[in-house]
């Protein structure tokens, strides 16, 4: 019985899996059987073409997304996690409220955010620009990062910051040196959302980043589309080295990845 | 982690607040005041959301309220034109389409992410081999780049060589022209919108089963209660709390979608599968010549529709944490 369930379940989850079988497969495809009807449901004669032109036309991409996605955890580490220690240890009043603004602000859409960014950047003159786009990044993932770091950090025992205060550390001290170590973990997982998220980001590099010279590899698969939709095997090879980092994240963080989808339901 | 444990160990953390706070007090006593300290770790977030939220918010209103061009755009001398845009917006022959696609993708695609998500909860409700491995690999879709979803929907729907038309062709199906026809746009973005809200659903509603005490189960064995009747006289009532929260989310993620529509269709043919998140996209950044106070305005009208059931959701919440 344990079995057939089993059974069942590895159907389901290859029928769940199947768009992820066919990028692999049409990415492997040759030129001359992409058009073939019906399809090669399997890599009969793979071909590398299409990750060929990955490394000659898309590396430059994958570069600004890298930055990018690292600014954008700088970015939301430092503004978040000293925030997260103050909702959840040093209970500051109106501390609700903003928790309540943090939850309302992860609901806003994209594109008002990418509008209201366009007219203040091409004014400051940041339209088109890496820090620009991180900081754009940034509001993706902040509001998620203080509102898990400090469910997180709500569970570190008080005795332990007690002690360190009958030690005569300060806050800050505490915060540094305790804090931030035992929230390893969660820091972590933060993290990998964030680089994820700015990383999978389209709405604010097709609108900030639009005629940038560096530009991340959403708007690298996006030109592919439109210019050259002959390829699909380049375009999909693509599409399989940009999901690299989401794959890493599902096999080195797998049990926060859960959390991170009921980000939104987070409490408060 | 799920959902239940998290909150348990959050409620337990502020009712022993004041003791500890008691306690703190006493071994602080030569320290600055705990409030000061408390804002002062405050203060990145806050100016961070003042200038990176509150300010773009005020300047999308504002910009719904002025008459701009290109060149008064980047003068900033545009004059005001009260709610001008958002009348222009209205009669726009656009407006009723692009609120019905909004409706019909927002309910259609809510519809069946939840009743997958909720089967396939119910599915993986009891351990079996393989069952955390295989809960996992279902995360996939939500965690690959939107864009790398929409293009791979995109060629698998493909009129001429798609493999979703090549099998319906082999149960005598004739090509369905997903992607470039009116009546199939619509409901092509949709199925794509779907498969990628189905882990969002499975994982809350699996939580949620997984806080229902096994005991309920067993007394209703124990009355001799089929299969089906455990579900819809047990899970189902028990699980409304959560199925409230996960559809509310949705909504509110559901109504501000826009990559995948905009990837795999821009909106169209014709305007076939413009919704408003991808309409308001379209008069900003579509067009050669663009149309920032009608955009804005649209925009604005989006974050109306999701603010209302994002505080529909937090009081249904908020209601729940009390009971």
């Amino acid at each position: 019985m344990r079995h057939v369930k089993t059974g069942i379940g590895l159907v389901l989850t290859a029928l769940m899996l199947f768009p992820v079988y066919w990028m692999v497969n049409v990415s492997l495809t040759r030129d001359t059987d992409m058009r073939k009807s019906p399809p090669n449901f399997f890599p009969a004669d793979p071909t590398l073409e299409g990750y060929r032109a990955v490394l000659d036309e898309q590396v430059p991409y994958l570069g600004v997304s890298l930055v990018v996605g690292l600014g954008t955890v700088a970015l939301t580490l430092v503004v978040a996690a000293p925030a997260a220690y103050s909702l959840a240890k040093l209970r500051p009043r109106g501390g609700g409220l903003l928790s309540f603004v943090l939850l309302i602000a992860q609901m806003i859409p994209g594109i008002i955010m990418a509008m209201g960014f366009y007219a203040i950047f091409l004014a400051a003159g940041v339209l088109n620009t890496v820090p620009g786009l991180i900081v754009a990044d940034s509001t993706l993932a902040v509001p998620f990062a203080v509102l898990i770091l400090t469910t997180f950090m709500s569970g570190i025992p008080d005795e332990l910051l007690h002690a360190a205060r009958v030690d005569g550390a300060g806050a800050v001290r505490a915060f540094v040196s305790i804090v931030l170590p035992v929230s390893r973990n969660s820091l972590i997982t933060v993290s990998l959302f964030a680089f994820l998220w700015a990383w999978s980001d389209f709405i604010f590099a097709s609108t900030l980043d639009q005629g940038g010279d560096h530009q991340p590899i959403t708007l690298g698969i996006y030109a592919y589309i439109g210019n050259n939709n002959q390829e699909w095997n380049a375009i999909m090879a693509t599409a399989v080295v940009a999901s690299i980092p989401a794959t890493l994240l599902l096999i080195v963080a797998q049990r926060y990845v859960a959390a991170g989808v009921t980000a939104g339901a987070v409490k408060d | 982690m799920s959902l239940s444990t998290r909150t348990r160990a959050r409620d337990s953390g502020r009712t022993s607040g004041p003791g500890h706070r008691a306690a703190r007090t006493r071994g602080h006593r030569h320290s600055r005041s705990p409030q000061w300290t408390a804002w002062a770790f405050l203060t990145p977030v806050i100016a961070y959301l003042l200038i990176f939220y509150a300010y773009p918010l005020y300047r999308n209103v504002e910009l719904s309220l002025r008459d701009y061009t290109v060149r008064s755009f980047v003068q900033g001398d545009a004059p005001f034109a009260g709610f001008g845009n958002y009348a222009k917006v209205f009669a726009d022959a656009t407006f009723a389409p692009a609120l019905w696609h909004t409706i019909v993708f927002t309910l259609v695609s809510l519809a069946f992410q939840f009743t997958i998500g909720l089967a396939l909860a119910v599915f993986f409700a009891r351990n079996f081999r393989l069952s955390a491995t295989l809960r996992a690999l279902f995360l996939v879709p939500w965690l690959l780049p939107l864009i790398v979803s929409a293009s791979t929907w995109s060629w698998m729907l493909n009129s001429d060589s798609g493999v979703v038309n090549a099998v319906l062709g082999w149960i005598g199906i004739g090509p369905v022209n997903w992607l470039t026809s009116p009546e199939w746009s619509l409901w092509s973005v949709i199925i794509a919108n779907i498969w990628i809200g189905i882990p969002f659903n499975l994982v809350l509603l699996y939580s949620g089963l997984q806080a229902i005490p096994p005991a309920v189960y067993e007394a209703a064995a124990l009355d001799g209660a089929s299969g089906p009747q455990r579900f819809w006289r047990v899970t189902f009532p028990l699980l409304r709390p959560v199925s409230a929260i996960t559809i509310l989310l949705g909504l509110v993620y559901t109504l501000k979608v826009f990559d995948i529509i905009w990837i795999m269709t821009k909106g169209g043919p014709s305007g076939a599968s413009t919704t408003f998140a991808t309409w308001s996209y379209r008069l900003g950044f579509g067009n050669l010549v663009p149309s920032f106070g009608p955009g804005a305005a649209v925009g604005n009208l989006l974050i109306v529709m999701a603010l209302a059931f994002g505080l529909l959701y937090i009081r249904i919440q908020r209601r729940q944490a009390l009971t």
